[in-house]
């Protein structure tokens, strides 16, 4: 079936055109939606791209970094004040992935990619949409992803991290050094006796997930052995792990609190 | 379906092209164009044997929208020789026998030029990372990354900055 790719200067006509029209998806990088149309077998008809430039903008806002929905993950890489990120965009793909794959495209990749996705979730970060679409938190945004799908993602405003050891990910892999995730984790430590810890797992459900069990045994914020032996031994509460190529349910359900405990402890 | 013109910079020449909507670069540099150095191994992204550079950044034609490319360079291995003179990292590889069937040849040369361009001097962890998204199914990669640290270490003295 061939596609119709419509072109829009401005962020707002591309969201109505988007709206309007069930079977149209927005265009980014196009890592994933060209894959589809070189299938023969998209489930879209149309393709909506917008040159916008304030979907590029990274700029700071209060204590949060506003990101644009089309910088890519080499961009991210290159940004000073997103430097707590570069580990995560690294990972992602080959350099000529990297220099196409939008941290919005990544919002919507499915299993088992959605990296950048389950480090979001960690940070608590905040989706912003064109138009009239106003803003959710991330855990809303993937609790839901599906109803998003006729939006167009403006911006990503993620935290500012200043302690870089406050914020940890691991990429599991078994092909080094550029494989797909068997599973990945990305961790905000919570502030001793104060901020709560966020656990987020890919792969480990159909989209980035929190490991609110394990969460909940860290509170008050201490990470030594004992807590952080609980904490993992809560990691798969909750979690409905696929199998697939990579590796079976029970595997992943076997590794990943092995994997948490030393991402917890600094152990990696 | 309108056909879109498209203009674009391929290894220093001015080209036009006429693009369907949702046709790759990949298509339009072979069947359009006529530059079959860029190869077709998967489509998906995964072989990098499409590898060319878009305004000088790596990038998998198999998955670039043709008509993103308007108004941009584009090169190609093709681009890569100075008439007879091959570029040091195609002569390199030629030393390091780093290509059997060849197949991957262009994406793992355009993914070399890469780093070269932005990193003269690399490790071979720089080198290993650059080619990540590169399967050569031949000759083991062991070649391949000696061909390239080899091509660095050479235009430390001189030569590598032509191209
Ligand atoms: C070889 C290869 C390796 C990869 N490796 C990894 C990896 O290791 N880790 C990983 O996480 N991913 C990986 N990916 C997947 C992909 O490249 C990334 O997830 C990327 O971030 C997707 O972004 P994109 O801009 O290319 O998306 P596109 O293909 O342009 O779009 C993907 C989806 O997102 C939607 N979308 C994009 N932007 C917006 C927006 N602003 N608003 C609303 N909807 C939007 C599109 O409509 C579409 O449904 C890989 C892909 C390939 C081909
Ligand atoms: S043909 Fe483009 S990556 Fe394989
Ligand atoms: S030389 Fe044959 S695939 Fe690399």
């Amino acid at each position: 079936m061939p596609v119709r790719v419509e072109t829009y200067a401005g962020l707002d006509e591309a969201a109505g055109a988007l709206a309007a029209n069930s079977a149209a998806r927005f265009f980014a990088g196009g890592t994933l939606l060209m894959r589809a149309i070189n299938e023969a077998n998209p489930s879209f008809d149309t393709l909506i791209r917008a040159t916008d430039p304030a979907l590029k903008e990274i700029r700071l806002e209060g204590d949060a970094i506003v990101v644009g929905a089309a910088c890519t993950m080499n961009e991210i890489m290159a940004h000073r004040e997103l430097a707590f990120l570069a580990p995560v965009a690294r990972g992602i793909g080959g350099p000529a992935v990297r220099s196409a794959a939008t941290i919005g495209g990544n919002l919507f990749a499915w299993s088992p990619f959605g990296e950048m996705t389950t480090a979001l979730l960690a940070l608590g970060a905040t989706i912003r949409f064109a138009g009239h679409g106003g803003q959710v938190a991330i855990d809303e945004f993937l609790s839901n992803r599906d109803r998003y799908r006729g939006q167009i993602v403006r911006s990503v405003s993620v935290p500012r991290i200043s302690d870089p050891s406050a914020f940890r990910f691991l990429k599991v892999t078994r092909v080094k050094p550029k494989g797909a995730a068997l599973i990945s984790i990305a961790v905000r430590i919570g502030r001793p006796g104060s901020g709560e810890t966020r656990i987020a797992f890919n792969n480990m459900n159909p989209v980035p997930t929190r490991a609110l069990a394990a969460e909940q045994a860290l509170q008050g914020g201490s990470l030594d052995e004992a807590s952080v032996s609980r904490a993992a031994s809560l990691a798969t509460d909750g979690m409905n792990p696929p199998t697939d190529a990579l590796a079976s349910d029970w595997y992943r359900r076997e590794v990943a609190p092995v994997h948490l405990k030393r991402v917890l402890l600094g152990r990696t | 379906m309108a056909k879109k013109p498209v203009q674009f910079r391929l290894n220093g020449d001015e080209k036009a092209a006429f693009v369907d909507d949702g046709q790759n670069l990949l298509d339009v540099l072979r069947r359009g164009v006529g530059d079959l150095t860029p190869k077709y191994g998967c489509g998906q992204g995964t072989c990098g044997t499409c590898t060319v550079l878009i305004d000088g950044e790596p990038r998998l034609s198999c998955l670039t929208l043709a008509e993103t490319v308007d108004g941009h360079a584009v090169t190609t291995v093709a681009g890569l020789a100075d008439g007879a003179t091959l570029h040091p990292l195609q002569d390199a590889f030629m030393c390091h026998f780093a290509a059997q069937c060849g197949y991957c040849t262009p994406g793992m040369l355009i993914a070399a030029k890469a780093l070269l361009d932005r990193n003269p001097r690399p490790t071979r962890e720089d080198v290993v990372e650059a080619i990540s998204g590169n399967i050569c199914r031949c000759t083991g990669y062991e070649a391949i990354i000696n061909a390239i640290l080899d091509a660095a270490n050479a235009a430390s003295g001189s030569s590598y900055a032509r191209g």
